[in-house]
């Protein structure tokens, strides 16, 4: 494998101006999980609406280039679409969207967001004082 | 074979590269492997491959067992490699040397056996900010267990102890202080001495993690008065597998095994057992018969280049390597100057861009192996600020031309990314 395949344009595009890194602003789901192996981490938050439908999908995170890059192409995907199409995404389509190939290792690092985008969809953010859809993350 | 064997003021790195077989591999279709992964794992020269092929086929059998002519032979090897690393870390008698599977479990060994029968709740196990996980956890397993107090002297901006605080953390609660000889990811030398004479003063014994030193520097147990000393054979050029724990005749004698099982009992029943004398008593099993072996010949070929030589070639390694990458004038080098420290150059790139593990994935493009991540020490990296290193480290049969070879990589890096901004 090249390596240099994996410091595609598309790549470095993503790594130094990232889609939606920052915060939700009516946060209703997030999660937030890291590679130990790395010390890499991405965290995601959302604004889910009734319908399932994403309204906002925000990253954070530090760590490689293959690991934040991969979130913003994740988080560009994804801002807009449904829980159910999250869900349609697996691992192999992570990697096919990412691009670029990846050893094992480094595959680790593209999938990071993807699983944390995964338990995101799933994970309501405590409601702060009544009902959901508030601000309630710290 | 090296022609060092008349122990020259300093060695040659050419000559030597001559005995290593994997230093001759061209990667990725033409570029040359530059190893500079050594604080991970050595490699192995010849003659430690051949003392292991060798062994295989002309001197295997179990240890310690057979009535035969071949039990016999192998046993005399492996008793002959633990008197080799007797004399290595002058220790007074071999009974006194444990073959372990590696530093990891030599630290593992004491903090169960030693730790389990001499710690109480209350009791406090002094470590250091700058410990590799392997001399954490056996620690932390252990105050969980009984209720002992784990405490961490800091490390400084420069990276060496703060030897204040160390002071200061010392107490008459102080069962025992355990503390790396020489950080993994700094490359700080400790005062290893200072540390041993004040924890005796209180009271306290000492375990030295010796994995980055043994195989650099020159350790002589009994004039340091350690207690404990751990190490690993595969990062000093012997086979992985292997490793090392010397401990003072008393301690290990008052001490319960650890593991149970063949060889380290005298006598069993089926209602007890009596234990057999040192070092058997700690080497339940079969042993890493063939490691130790092979640890015996990289011991021999150290020997020969001269411990005092491959030291001497490093500091000029490290040294260099500090002026070259420093002249890049984009990283953050950690640790001491390159007088304090062993072989080791840890750093990240201003703003922690590009990340270290690009860092290591853009250097493998020109052959270049160096360690990306946090190296086992998450709390040192912590207390810098830093997820991750990218952390070169050297040994004798590195040179200047791939330490030249690792800035002009490190300059393709930067541009991969530079040209975007």
């Amino acid at each position: 494998m090249d390596e240099e395949q994996i410091y595609q344009e598309h790549v470095l595009d993503h790594y130094e101006d990232p889609y939606h890194r920052g915060r939700a602003r009516h946060c209703t789901h997030a999660h937030e999980d890291d590679n130990p192996l790395c010390g890499d981490t991405v965290s995601i938050e959302l604004n889910i609406d009734p319908q399932g439908r994403l309204r906002e999908a925000y990253f954070d995170g530090d760590g490689c280039c293959i690991s934040q890059a991969s979130a913003s192409m994740l988080i560009e995907k994804f801002d807009g679409r449904t829980v159910d199409e999250v869900r349609r995404f697996t691992a192999g389509d992570m990697l096919e969207l990412f691009g670029a190939k990846l050893t094992p290792n480094r595959q680790k690092c593209c999938l990071l967001p993807w699983r944390v985008l995964q338990s995101a969809v799933f994970s309501p953010v405590k409601p702060a004082e009544g009902a959901g859809g508030k601000e309630s993350n710290s | 074979m090296t022609d060092a064997t008349c122990s020259p003021p300093s060695l040659d790195p050419q000559t030597i590269r001559g005995d290593f077989p994997i230093l001759s591999k061209v990667l990725h279709g033409g570029v040359p492997l530059v190893y500079l992964d050594n604080a991970a794992t050595a490699q192995r020269p010849r003659q430690v491959i051949q003392a292991i092929v060798e062994t295989y086929e002309q001197h295997y059998a179990n240890v310690h067992r057979g009535i035969h002519w071949l039990s016999d032979q192998t046993t005399d090897l492996y008793e002959q490699s633990r008197e080799k690393v007797r004399a290595l870390v002058n220790a007074p008698t071999p009974a006194e040397i444990i073959f372990t599977h590696g530093a990891t479990s030599s630290i593992n060994l004491v903090a169960r056996s030693w730790g389990d029968a001499n710690v109480r709740r209350g009791d406090e196990i002094l470590l250091t900010e700058m410990e590799h996980h392997s001399n954490l956890v056996p620690w932390r397993q252990l105050a969980e267990r009984t209720g002992a107090i784990v405490r961490h002297v800091p490390v400084t901006e420069q990276g060496t102890l703060d030897i204040e605080a160390f002071n200061a953390l010392l107490s008459e609660k102080t069962r025992l202080v355990a503390v790396t000889a020489v950080s993994n990811v700094l490359g700080t030398i400790n005062p290893i001495g200072e540390i041993i004479a004040k924890a005796h003063q209180a009271g306290a014994c000492v375990l030295v993690d010796g994995a980055q030193s043994v195989p650099h520097l020159k350790i002589d147990v009994q004039a340091l008065n350690a207690d404990f000393l751990a190490f690993s054979g595969h990062k000093m050029m012997g086979p992985s597998g292997v490793g090392v724990l010397y401990g003072r005749r008393e301690l290990l004698e008052s001490m319960p095994p650890f593991l149970g099982g063949g060889s380290m009992i005298r006598r069993v029943t089926l209602d007890g057992f009596e234990p057999a004398d040192l070092p058997a008593k700690f080497e339940a099993g079969t042993p890493p018969i063939v490691s130790a072996i092979g640890l015996g010949a990289a011991i021999d070929y150290l020997n020969q280049v001269g411990l005092d030589a491959v030291t001497r070639h490093e500091q000029d390694l490290t040294r260099y390597a500090h002026e070259v990458l420093g002249e890049l004038g984009e990283l953050r080098i950690l640790g001491p100057a390159p007088e304090e420290k062993s072989a080791i150059v840890s750093f990240v790139f201003h703003g922690n861009r590009p990340h270290a593990h690009d860092v290591a994935q853009l250097l493998d493009r020109n052959g270049v192996a160096i360690r990306a991540g946090h190296h086992c020490a998450m709390p040192l990296h912590k207390r810098f600020g830093v997820n991750a290193t990218a952390r070169a480290s050297f040994y004798l049969y590195n040179t200047r031309q791939e330490i030249d070879l690792l800035a002009r990589s490190l300059q393709q890096v930067r541009q991969v990314f530079r040209r975007r901004t």
